[in-house]
């Protein structure tokens, strides 16, 4: 195995690319250096001067909003210059590869890049190619990684149920597509979680997933049975109907997360969803928008996990 | 042109001949071994005092990359890496720009190697008009103007009518068809084998099934038909026991793996390596034994190159986008030697995989160094130590998952037709004062 790429010659963070080998000390001193940040948003002037200068580019493959906006904010709360790029509306029509657009880029003197791209893999490829000072965040590349989405699903989890080990944790949906469950698998395991489960019908499992370290269930009443966390997964919309499921709603009828199902879980279960939620389809409203679910602090904590993520790359190398 | 090769160990799998013999060569021939012939003056010689002498190697895939697509490589620079590989004989798959489905094309192709006097070109003719699987070539005429054989190289021939009728017609004449097992649909879309690590990596997966699937229908149809099949780059354990079951009910296929899967698995892909991005797919370590035991056993008859220099720019993109393949020439006779001995095999058993049984399934004189075959030799340093990289390499493509690695064993020394045609500068010196 080469080395990790993420982690430079003095075992400090570089780039975050996947949370798959991140030392369980680096994990825990994002999450402890986001909780330090959680504040900052609350105060009146909502700004830390520790990226002042530093220049910042979103650098979007595939569409985004949310992940875009929410890096943005996080970087304008450390004081950094950002410029948000969405390249699929420009460069990549004209034919320009990823690593011409990045080097042009790099040319503007960027200190930090927050890449999303439609392939697995694609951070990685940058963060080989940039300059040794250059930064990059995977924020979501093909079905691989979601590292930032991971670690603040981590700190949701430990704001509501510290000790991973006791704790048993069910992810729902489709895990075969899913980035978003890739991270949070590998940082549930990096935490010493004592059990993670996946629950799906077989179309949406991918091969060999035991592997990666969780047990695998296809019925929702076995998995769930005494789980203190539960993660439902978006369902893209394209997936619905077709060869992987028959219909949206025969979907929500065994794998939808009802107030029925969910009281097969532990009586204190927390409920998560990494956004955006497809109501009636993966979640019910009122489970969604009931006193278990923690889905709208997910999103602040988002904020601080990623101002935690930028301000220790940032610091890394210096 | 007489010529001797003195002192080197002669192996010769198909002979069963490993000792140490000069072998003499006049008139493009092997003239005689051990003694020379009676007057023989030769007007060179060649010491090969601490090499291997063995018959130059029968690469079943190499992609040339002409015509049409010389921006990845040129006939000029593949033949001179078959050269620098040792690489005597090679068959070059249809899959070129325009693909090979018309005797003018064959014709030129193969005029062009001659004209280059370097290793001796076997093209493969495609076995349906543009390789769409539809109509069907003018195999007659293509085997007439040069192709060994018929095949549809990587693309797709879902209608099973058209596949049963192609073979039915490539019987008639006797014509061998070249099939790479893999079912159109369930690999569409996939890059990586279908495992934990295309899991990790977040990759859509090839199952080994896709192989299988196909496999069978090919295996059906050729009992059906009576063509003679040969199987192209089996990939999985199952696909091999497949074709072990169809020899042992005597059912006359033939088969090759290529050379990276003797050695690579899925978990080389590492931080997705788009080097490693191969067709068929790195399989799991299983498969990977299960190649190495179809190779001991003689199930898999034949390691090829499955050559494919690549340009920079289709590999330098994340792994999904990147252009399969991996160049070879240059890597088949060291890999051959460390699966030897990685295999505890004795070094004849492993370059008859490289030598005479491909020139056997081929149907074609070389691969051998009998009284009287073609003087088409290798001679290569079993000792020398080299490192891959960019500037060691011949070929154009210097895509190859072994960039950066020690290799043992290179060649010193090449002859086609009795010709000296490629002689590694300073090499065999440099080793010379190395070791004095």
């Amino acid at each position: 195995m080469r080395n990790n790429p993420q982690i430079n010659q003095h075992g400090e963070l570089n780039h975050l690319l996947t949370l798959e080998g991140l030392p369980r000390e680096i994990l825990l001193h994002i999450l402890d250096t986001a909780a330090s940040f959680v504040g900052v948003a609350e105060r009146e002037v909502k700004k830390v001067p520790l990226l002042r200068g530093k220049a910042i580019f979103n650098l979007f493959f595939e569409p985004s909003t949310r992940t875009r906006t929410t890096f943005e904010i996080a970087a304008k709360r450390l004081s950094a210059d950002v410029l948000n790029l969405n390249i699929g509306a420009s460069s990549q029509s004209k034919g320009e590869t990823v690593l011409d657009t990045v080097d042009n880029l790099s040319a503007m003197h960027a200190d930090m890049f927050i890449v999303r791209h439609a392939q697995s893999g694609a951070a990685h490829l940058i963060a080989q190619h940039v300059a040794p000072h250059i930064h990059v965040i995977n924020a979501g590349d093909g079905r691989h990684a979601h590292p930032t989405q991971g670690l603040l699903d981590m700190y949701t989890i430990r704001h509501y149920k510290p000790d991973f080990g006791g704790l048993r944790v069910a992810i729902v949906g489709d895990l075969m597509h899913s980035r978003v469950a890739r991270s949070e698998i590998h940082a549930l395991n990096i935490l010493g979680t004592r059990e993670v489960r996946v629950i799906a019908p077989k179309t949406l499992i991918p091969s060999g997933v035991e592997g990666l370290g969780v047990q695998v269930y296809h019925n929702m009443a076995a998995g769930l049975a005494g789980v203190d966390v539960v993660i439902m997964l978006r369902l893209q919309h394209e997936r619905m109907k077709g060869a992987i499921l028959p219909s949206a709603q025969e979907y929500f009828k065994y794998y939808g997360l009802t107030p029925e199902k969910l009281a097969f879980c532990s009586h204190d279960a927390i409920v998560m969803h990494p956004g955006p939620m497809n109501r009636g389809v993966e979640i019910d409203s009122s489970v969604a928008d009931g006193a278990q679910s923690v889905i709208l602090p997910q999103v602040t904590f988002g904020i601080a996990v990623r101002m935690a993520v930028m301000s220790i790359l940032a610091s890394s190398g210096s | 042109m007489k010529l001797v090769i003195k002192g080197g160990r002669l192996i010769d799998p198909k002979h069963g001949r490993d000792a140490v013999t000069d072998v003499y060569i006049a008139s493009g021939k092997i003239a005689a071994l051990g003694a020379a012939p009676a007057g023989f003056i030769a007007q060179r010689m060649i010491d090969a005092t601490g090499l291997v002498v063995c018959p130059g190697f029968v690469d079943l895939s190499a992609r040339l990359r002409e015509p049409g697509l010389e921006y990845k490589a040129t006939l000029e620079s593949e033949l001179e890496a078959a050269m620098a590989g040792g690489v005597t004989s090679l068959v070059c798959p249809p899959d070129t720009d325009p693909p090979l489905d018309e005797p003018g094309l064959v014709e030129m192709l193969k005029h062009r190697a001659r004209s280059l006097n370097k290793a001796r070109v076997f093209p493969l003719g495609a076995l349906t008009q543009k390789l769409e699987g539809r109509e069907l070539t003018e195999m007659a005429e293509l085997s007439d103007a040069g192709c060994i054989g018929f095949s549809q190289a990587d693309a797709a021939l879902t209608d099973t009518m058209t596949l049963m009728r192609a073979l039915q017609y490539a019987a008639t004449f006797g014509f061998a068809v070249w099939l790479r097992p893999q079912d159109v649909f369930l690999s569409r879309h996939g890059v990586a084998h279908d495992g934990e690590v295309a899991t990790r990596l977040g990759l859509p997966g090839i199952p080994s099934c896709a192989e299988t699937v196909a496999l069978s229908t090919i295996l059906l149809l050729a009992r059906e038909t009576g063509a003679r099949i040969h199987l192209c780059r089996l990939s999985t354990a199952a696909g091999i026991g497949m074709v072990r079951v169809a020899k042992e009910q005597g059912l006359a296929v033939t088969c090759d793996v290529g050379m990276h899967h003797v050695h690579l698995s899925e978990s080389d892909i590492g931080f997705f390596d788009s080097n490693c991005r191969l067709v068929p797919p790195l399989r799991a370590e299983a498969d990977r034994a299960a190649i190495r035991a179809g190779l001991a056993d003689g199930t898999i008859d034949a390691v090829c190159s499955d050559h494919s220099p690549v340009d920079d720019d289709a590999k330098q993109v994340p792994f999904g986008e990147a252009e399969p393949g991996a160049t070879g020439l240059e890597l088949l006779l060291p890999l051959s030697l460390q699966w030897a001995r990685e295999a505890h095999l004795p070094l004849d058993r492993a370059l008859a995989r490289i030598t005479h049984e491909p020139a056997r399934l081929l149907g074609i004189a070389g691969g051998e160094l009998g009284v009287g075959s073609p003087a088409d030799v290798c001679v290569f340093d079993p000792d020398a130590h080299w490192r891959v990289d960019r500037k060691s390499l011949y070929s154009q493509g210097k895509n190859t998952p072994f960039l950066g690695a020690r290799m043992q064993g290179r060649v010193c020394c090449t002859l086609v037709d009795g010709h000296v045609v490629f002689d590694r500068p300073h090499g065999r010196e440099a080793r010379k004062q190395a070791t004095t």
